[in-house]
């Protein structure tokens, strides 16, 4: 348990375990070489005071302590970790156009991929095969957008490959309820998926994808899903 | 004035919410751009491709290459005209991430209350509706107390990255209390958001850009009565 003053000091991050926008932020730490305290928070249950107190607005994780004062939402806890620390490796690009680009792309993994993926665990029949439909699409526009390159973020391992590495960790699930192969309906992005996988950040904060699927049955218990 | 050689092209629609953050973010940066209406029932080629994920307005056409998401184009004004004005967002991280955290609650919780309202079919989803509505304009009085700190706007003593955001509702929230009956920013309820509001639509930069509120009346009237009336098609068929 941290005293008052190393909660007011340092970093605190409040978690998770297979959340995958938490992961986004323990990702993005230790690509930049930053030391914080992770703190699980027991979501089933119930929330701490701490999370209470620092989201009040959406009860919800990840939140990033930083000298005691609350940064939600994880696509901006990633920004401020860019402009709090600018001596860090930068997840974002210098040139304005550039930058612009990568925040679309990092809003579309955001307004996309877990929704259209909650919907092909949850939902049956002809809606699910619309999931189906959809899922398939989004893999494929990001597959498109990734074109030749080695990461979304050109040369560098940058923001939209840090908002969307953890949910490589639910393409087993996706393939599963979705009855696709991510390898056959998207080559370029699964191999993508592969050398995120081989970095010493992701592979340390990524869950392994039979947990994320046994997780997944026990979402579905919550929302009364056969 | 946009700098020398620098070609800004709007591709919007008169009633968007979004296309009027932009708008409003070049007019208060003093910068000039050619504006193009779009009907989105019959959408130009240039919107297709510039915009070929979404399919959406607004797009920022900057000599040749296109900014899409308003949020993302309001961002990218401050990086790539630091000249023109002072930024939106400020300076120090956290308050810029203040900023960003407020601008996401305008669209995640403040417009999907504002669109479940308006899509609310039955005396029950109104009521759910409303009251969301109440909530968000609630929560949302807490944040301007909290980020304007007692000066006028979100962003201070001037209009920061919030202010832009809220403010492409500025003439939607008129229009949707004359079109429902609720006025989203109540004095009452929410004395600061009131007087924000007020104060925002009477800024010369603001007043350049603002559709005419009429014509939001107008156009809200008839998509009332375009719902209704697909309602109780739906309702006639089912019962015959």
């Amino acid at each position: 348990m941290a005293t008052v003053e190393e909660e007011k000091a340092g970093m605190v991050l409040l978690d998770f375990w297979v959340s995958p926008f938490g992961q986004r932020c323990r990702i993005a730490l230790a690509e930049k070489g930053l030391q914080y305290e992770y703190r699980e928070e027991d979501l089933v249950n119930s929330k701490s005071e701490l999370l209470l107190r620092s989201n009040p607005v959406h009860k919800k994780i990840p939140v990033l302590l930083h000298h005691g004062r609350p940064v939600c939402e994880s696509l901006v806890i990633l920004d401020y970790l860019d402009e709090a620390f600018p001596d860090t490796p930068q997840l974002l690009p210098a040139p304005a156009y550039a930058r612009a680009r990568a925040r679309f792309w990092a809003d579309y993994v955001d307004k996309k991929v877990y929704e259209c993926g909650s919907r092909l665990w949850k939902l049956k029949g002809e809606l699910q095969a619309q999931a189906r439909a959809e899922m398939v699409e989004i893999l494929g526009t990001l597959e498109a957008e990734l074109g030749e390159k080695d990461w979304f973020g050109g040369d560098s391992f940058g923001l939209v490959d840090v908002a969307l590495a953890p949910f490589t960790a639910w393409f087993y699930s996706y393939e599963k309820y979705g009855e696709f192969s991510v390898d056959k309906v998207c080559p370029t992005l699964a191999a993508w998926a592969r050398r995120c996988g081989e970095r010493d950040s992701v592979a340390k904060h990524l869950t392994p994808p039979e947990k994320v699927y046994a997780f997944i049955d026990v979402l579905k218990k919550k929302y009364g899903v056969e | 004035m946009a700098g020398g050689g620098d070609e800004l092209k709007l591709l919007g629609m008169f009633a968007s919410p979004f296309a009027l953050r932009v708008k409003l973010a070049l007019s208060f940066k003093g910068l000039s751009f050619e504006y193009v209406e779009e009907d989105l029932r019959n959408k130009s080629e240039l919107l297709v491709v510039a915009n070929p994920v979404h399919r959406k307005v607004p797009v920022l056409i900057h000599n040749g290459l296109p900014v899409c998401e308003s949020m993302v184009i309001v961002q990218y004004l401050d990086e790539a005209f630091p000249g023109a004005g002072a930024p939106f967002l400020p300076s120090d991280p956290y308050d810029r991430a203040v900023a960003r955290f407020w601008a996401s609650y305008i669209d995640e919780k403040l417009f999907s209350a504002w669109v479940a309202l308006f899509a609310a079919k039955t005396e029950e989803e109104k009521a759910e509706g409303t009251k969301q509505t109440l909530a968000a304009a609630e929560t949302l009085e807490g944040a301007l107390r909290e980020c304007s700190k007692g000066k006028p706007f979100f962003g201070g003593d001037a209009i920061g990255y919030v202010d832009v955001a809220l403010g492409g509702f500025a003439a939607y929230v008129h229009a949707f209390e004359e079109v429902h009956g609720l006025r989203q920013f109540d004095a009452a309820r929410t004395p600061l958001l009131a007087a924000w509001l007020a104060r925002f639509v009477e800024l010369d930069s603001a007043k350049a850009v603002m559709p005419d509120v009429g014509r939001l009346v107008e156009r809200g009237k008839m998509m009332q009565a375009q719902a209704a009336a697909a309602t109780a098609a739906t309702a006639a068929a089912k019962a015959s």
